[in-house]
């Protein structure tokens, strides 16, 4: 079994030889990697953040929010994984729809408690001041609740990035082809592929923290 | 592709009706093989979180009173903290592999080291977030360093590491399945077992029923124990 191979303190470095070396390949991997995890994001933000930001809005449905994220917490990703191979079959929507699910939890109750903590008072305001629910939303909520909303996308998109690597247990691809393979690609094979993991959730959540700088509402220059 | 798993021993003419037709929940399958397969998959599961909290409970909680008291030393532990976390379990189980080999050892160090970030980051939030009136107060009471710290810091930090422990517990229940990639144990092993061998839809979805039971079970015990630990809470 190849799991007995020597560790040396070498395979660190044999690691990044084998990222050069095989450049192609771990760019493939890690196209599928992004593809699997973004489309996964992609639908997840669809589906929860606006639910979360109207629930907020209303409200309503804190015993939603609360249970959306303990059960969503509670579910394991390699049991969705299991589960949607057994419902979709193998393949990239078996996976896709598993790490949907679990990116929804985090994306949908900072959302809401984003939304919901926003001072009633600035809401009120706006709404004397004749502004339609929908604008207050968009205008007043949104931009004051933007800094939690994009720490649950942040949260949300490190999470699915690293979970997609389980996603080859069920012939998703990526770059945990390489990590679940250790027969073909040794031992430096897996530990660079995982360098690459890291690397793109340190990307990802830089990427994202840039964003959530740039979204945000500036305070109005002194004049 | 998968590892430490046994060897196939399909069980043709035993199997029942809704086994051959791969039923969602097949009782008389869940029957025979709750003692061989399932109790102790979960007996072990409990186990692996059980130690890997216990013993990331202790690290962190060292770790932050260090972090807490010496500042300059918080963001260099949170910054290896948060590497540790950006590292893929598959890749971590395997990397520990031929240091520690295919043993228990293995997946603890592994989970020990996922629970870190979580436990340390909330453990020196929640003693950050402690009033400073209530420090004035304790020193006003002539109350010595350590007396405060036991008397009045930990126990108003206390709703934070528990917070921080319920996050632990459910994501160590959740990463433990995938143990069962490098060791025989856990509820992940009845899961990589139906993967590899015939997707056999009951199995995977009783242990994986098995499995969030267990971290919402955790999660409900770790709220009594607060509402125990923090009596004047309760107003």
């Amino acid at each position: 079994m190849t799991l007995a191979a020597q560790f040396h303190p070498g395979t660190f470095i044999d690691a990044f030889r084998f990222i050069g070396d095989n450049a192609g390949l771990l760019l493939s991997k890690t196209g599928q990697h992004l593809e699997l995890s973004s489309t996964a994001l992609g639908i997840a933000l669809v589906l929860a953040l606006p639910l979360g930001l109207w629930l907020g809005h209303k409200h309503r449905g804190l015993l939603l929010a609360l249970g959306v994220s303990s059960v969503g917490r509670a579910l394991p990703s390699l049991v969705l994984i299991a589960f949607g191979l057994t419902v979709l079959g193998i393949g990239f929507w078996n996976n896709t729809a598993a790490l949907t699910v679990l990116a929804i939890p985090s994306i949908l109750t900072n959302a809401y408690f984003a939304i919901d903590g926003v001072d009633r008072d600035v809401v009120e305001a706006a709404r004397g001041m004749g502004l339609s629910e929908r604008q207050i939303l968009l205008r007043v909520e949104l931009p004051l609740g933007l800094p939690l909303v994009m720490a649950g996308i942040r949260i949300a998109a490190i999470f699915v990035i690293a979970t997609a690597t389980i996603a080859a247990i069920a012939g998703g691809g990526g770059l945990g082809e390489i990590i679940v393979n250790q027969a073909s690609y040794g031992l430096e094979g897996v530990v660079g592929a995982a360098y690459c993991v890291s690397a793109l959730t340190l990307l990802a959540a830089v990427l994202l923290s840039l964003v959530t700088k740039f979204v945000s509402p500036r305070p109005e220059p002194k004049t | 592709m998968i590892i430490a798993t046994p060897p196939v021993i399909p069980n043709f003419g035993s199997a029942s009706k809704c086994e051959q037709d791969n039923g969602w929940w097949c009782t008389d399958w869940l029957h025979q093989h709750w003692g061989d397969t399932l109790q102790p998959a979960l007996v072990q599961h409990v186990e692996l979180s059980a130690i890997a909290v216990g013993i990331g409970f202790g690290i962190a909680f060292v770790l932050a009173l260090t972090g807490y008291r010496y500042r300059f030393l918080d963001p260099p532990i949170g910054a290896v903290a948060d590497f540790l976390y950006t590292i893929p379990s598959l890749a971590l189980f395997q990397l520990l592999v031929p240091i520690t080999g295919l043993t228990v050892t293995t997946v603890e160090i592994a989970l020990v080291s996922y629970t870190l970030l979580i436990l340390y980051r909330n453990m020196v939030a929640g003693l950050r977030s402690v009033p400073d009136e209530a420090l004035e107060v304790a020193r006003g009471m002539g109350l010595t360093r350590t007396q405060t710290f036991f008397r009045v810091e930990l126990p108003l930090a206390v709703p934070a590491i528990v917070a921080g422990l319920r996050i632990a517990a459910v994501s160590t229940i959740s990463i433990a399945t995938v143990a069962a990639f490098v060791i025989p144990k856990g509820l992940g092993r009845p899961i990589f077992i139906a993967l590899e061998q015939n997707l056999f839809k009951t199995e995977i979805l009783a242990a994986g029923a098995l499995a969030i039971a267990l971290a919402l079970v955790s999660d409900v015990v770790l709220v009594l124990m607060q509402r125990v630990l923090t009596p004047w809470s309760r107003a």
